[in-house]
């Protein structure tokens, strides 16, 4: 995992709370592999029409081409575990996600695939996502180092991230590599364990 | 920890997490040890990531795969058209049996959806921890396990560890009191509680359903109610084990028999909430002011009682809920102020993790008894098991006299990935859980509801108050 430390670039508003994994990426691409053009999948029924034809998406505007910061709104990657939803929105070049808040699984997946989640108040998401709208194609920052958000008016926000997760995001360190440290706790709780369960 | 546990008063959410707890990090994680790991077709991936480490799987006898999601409800044993799915159900076929993890592909007896066939195998049991990559494992927590909806690379460090790291969640406690009325099921109750606290009205928090309209249904009707609590946000909804979970675990293939089922009957008596525990939040419903419910949007929050109209955007509490709420009538072709109880469907789907159990068959099949559906209708089991049981009750002829069509089991039109969909623009009566924009199928439009009231759809071609159908006919 790449260590995430600072983002700055393009950030792209998707309006409407609530939107859901299925949305992100729909249920019928997700067996496809990770190829190259991964990222066309990425919200792709709003994107594209039955024939493939772009149907004008905020994602797809000029102006917003080289996005790589994305400013939703409420309950971002509600519903589905679908871990290719953070897969799509990563090939499709976003690194950090601005939003009041997110599906607790989508969150998870985000985080072990180096993608920042960062949360921040309603009203600073809409500003957001309004300023980009009446601007778009402008820069925000994100800082996970000093947890700030640089907004397009040039204005800081602070954002929420678990300490756990944002050192972990900052080393770019693989839980499953440090987990296998524990191997030898695991086994002792095991060892404990088959006495304790012993109607299994 | 059990002794800390013991000190304070702990919710049972808590309690299992301190049972499990290995270590905890010094930036406040937990390191979870996972009784249960299920998989399906679609996990692959984990096992090339397993694969490109070089690790093993430690405790494959602890795991399931299953075929669940792309399975042909229609005839199990024809190679799929899709490259993708034959693939997928290969893999599931041939991978996970190779290193010893228990295998329900698609062509066995056993098969069904994860949801359904792990608890009906007597796998899941209170107070485990289960976990897999499919958000509805908030299922299992009907048998007051703590089911955890994981992703891929969650489910590669269980596969590789059988552990998982968490965060601590908050605690919350939903009260559903008094008694439900006529024709309300535990599908109306979860409808009613997600359309009240709103689709991230439980974002994380670990649910405890409680109550006497929760204590008094089935087994299966807690499993639909938990299955439904990820719709609300809820990282895990969990009931407390008692005499309808022990009565209906005993004698299960994987539960414990004989003595050892008495001895696990007399630890799982003691998991419950501590009477002085503390929620972070309560929430409490009245069981009789229940209806059944029907969704009209593309969350399951957008949903009210059948007797109610799609409401009007012009109303909504927020711009931004009004603007949502414009959206989502847009997608559904509806107008505000049009009575629910009305409103023309195209087809019906009965079926699902939700409600894909013999309880929600027998409840279908008692509405369409003697009668005639007049829009395409599918029955899908949630399990073979379920559907032996059903044709051994003569269910599937009920559902084949009244013009349904008896299916095989799987995911099918829950998530339209193995060809069963609804068509674009197409309105479908479900019993399954989500009412995304797609879902179904590209462009479909789907109104969440109990079986009996897709039933009750199917033979009325439009959306109706099951509880307003006349008797049906003398056999
Ligand atoms: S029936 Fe639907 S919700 Fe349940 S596991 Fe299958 S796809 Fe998921």
């Amino acid at each position: 995992m790449t260590p995430f430390r600072t983002l700055r670039g393009i950030a792209v508003p998707v309006d409407g709370a609530n939107i859901d994994t299925d949305q992100i990426i729909p249920a019928r691409f997700l067996l496809r592999r990770r190829t190259p053009d991964y990222g066309r999948y990425l919200f792709h029924d709003l994107r594209f029409d039955t024939a493939e034809q772009g149907r004008g998406f905020v994602l797809d505007r000029p102006d917003y081409r080289g996005a790589v910061i994305l400013v939703a709104d409420a309950n971002f990657g509600c519903g589905s575990a679908r871990e290719q939803a953070p897969w799509a929105i990563q090939a499709f070049g976003i690194g950090a996600i601005v939003a009041s808040g997110f599906g607790d699984i989508f969150y998870a997946n985000c985080l072990k695939n180096g993608l920042l989640p960062a949360v921040v108040e309603p009203d600073v998401a809409a500003r957001a996502r309004a300023l980009l709208a009446d601007h778009p194609g402008s820069a925000m920052t994100v800082d996970l180092d000093r947890r700030t958000i640089v907004l397009p008016d040039e204005t800081s926000v602070s954002f929420a991230v678990d300490e756990a997760h944002r050192r972990r995001l900052l080393d770019g360190k693989d839980e499953l590599s440090l987990t296998l440290a524990d191997a030898a706790a695991i086994d002792a709780y095991e060892a404990k364990r088959r006495v304790e369960l012993d109607w299994t | 920890m059990r002794d800390a546990a013991a000190r304070r008063p702990t919710t049972l959410a808590e309690q299992i997490w301190a049972r499990h707890e290995i270590r905890r990090s010094d930036r406040g994680e937990s390191l979870l040890y996972v009784d249960r790991h299920f998989l399906d077709e679609t996990c692959f991936f984990c096992f090339e990531d397993l694969e490109r480490r070089g690790l093993a799987v430690r405790r494959p006898e602890l795991t399931l795969a299953v075929a669940d999601h792309t399975v042909s409800t229609i005839d199990r044993l024809a190679q799929p058209a899709d490259a993708e799915i034959r693939a997928a159900l290969d893999w599931v076929r041939t991978v996970p049996p190779a290193l010893g993890i228990p295998t329900l592909a698609a062509d066995d007896q056993r098969q069904g959806i994860i949801h359904v066939v792990a608890p009906e195998a007597g796998i899941v049991l209170p107070g485990l921890i289960v976990a897999c990559s499919d958000s509805h494992t908030t299922t299992h927590g009907a048998f007051g396990a703590l089911g955890l909806g994981i992703g891929m690379s969650e489910s590669t460090h269980i596969l590789a560890t059988q552990t998982l790291w968490q965060r601590p969640y908050r605690q919350m406690r939903i009260t559903v009191a008094g008694r439900l009325g006529f024709g309300v099921v535990a599908k109306d109750v979860i409808m009613a509680v997600v359309a009240r606290i709103g689709a991230e009205g439980a974002a994380g928090h670990i649910v405890e359903f409680a109550g006497d309209a929760v204590t008094g249904l089935s087994m299966e009707g807690r499993m639909t109610l938990c299955n439904m609590s990820i719709e609300c946000g809820a990282r895990a909804g969990l009931i407390a084990p008692d005499d309808t979970t022990f009565s209906w675990l005993e004698g299960r293939e994987q539960a414990p028999h004989g003595a050892a089922f008495t001895r696990a009957v007399a630890a799982w008596s003691t998991l419950r909430s501590h009477a002085d525990a503390v929620f972070d939040r309560d929430v409490s419903l009245d069981a009789a002011a229940i209806a059944p419910m029907v969704s009209w949007g593309t969350s399951p929050e957008d949903a009210d009682v059948v007797t109610e109209a799609v409401p009007d955007p012009a109303m909504a509490p927020s711009a931004t809920r009004r603007n949502r709420m414009e959206r989502a009538l847009a997608y559904m072709g509806l107008t505000p102020g049009t009575p629910l109880d009305g409103i023309a469907v195209d087809r019906v789907f009965i079926g699902s993790c939700t409600n894909g159990r013999l309880e929600d068959l027998r409840a279908a099949a008692s509405v369409v008894r003697g009668r005639r559906a007049v829009v395409p209708a599918i029955v899908v089991p949630g399990s073979r098991a379920v559907r032996r049981a059903a044709e051994a009750e003569g269910l599937d002829q009920v559902f084949r006299d009244a013009g349904l069509e008896w299916r095989d089991a799987g995911c099918s039109m829950c998530v339209a990935m193995n060809g069963d969909r609804v068509a674009p623009g197409e309105r479908c009566a479900s019993t399954s859980n989500r009412n995304f924009v797609g879902r179904q199928g590209q462009g479909a439009r789907t109104h969440l509801m109990s079986p009996a009231m897709a039933a009750a759809a199917a033979i009325s071609g439009r959306i109706i108050d099951v509880r307003r159908l006349p008797p049906a006919p003398a056999p």
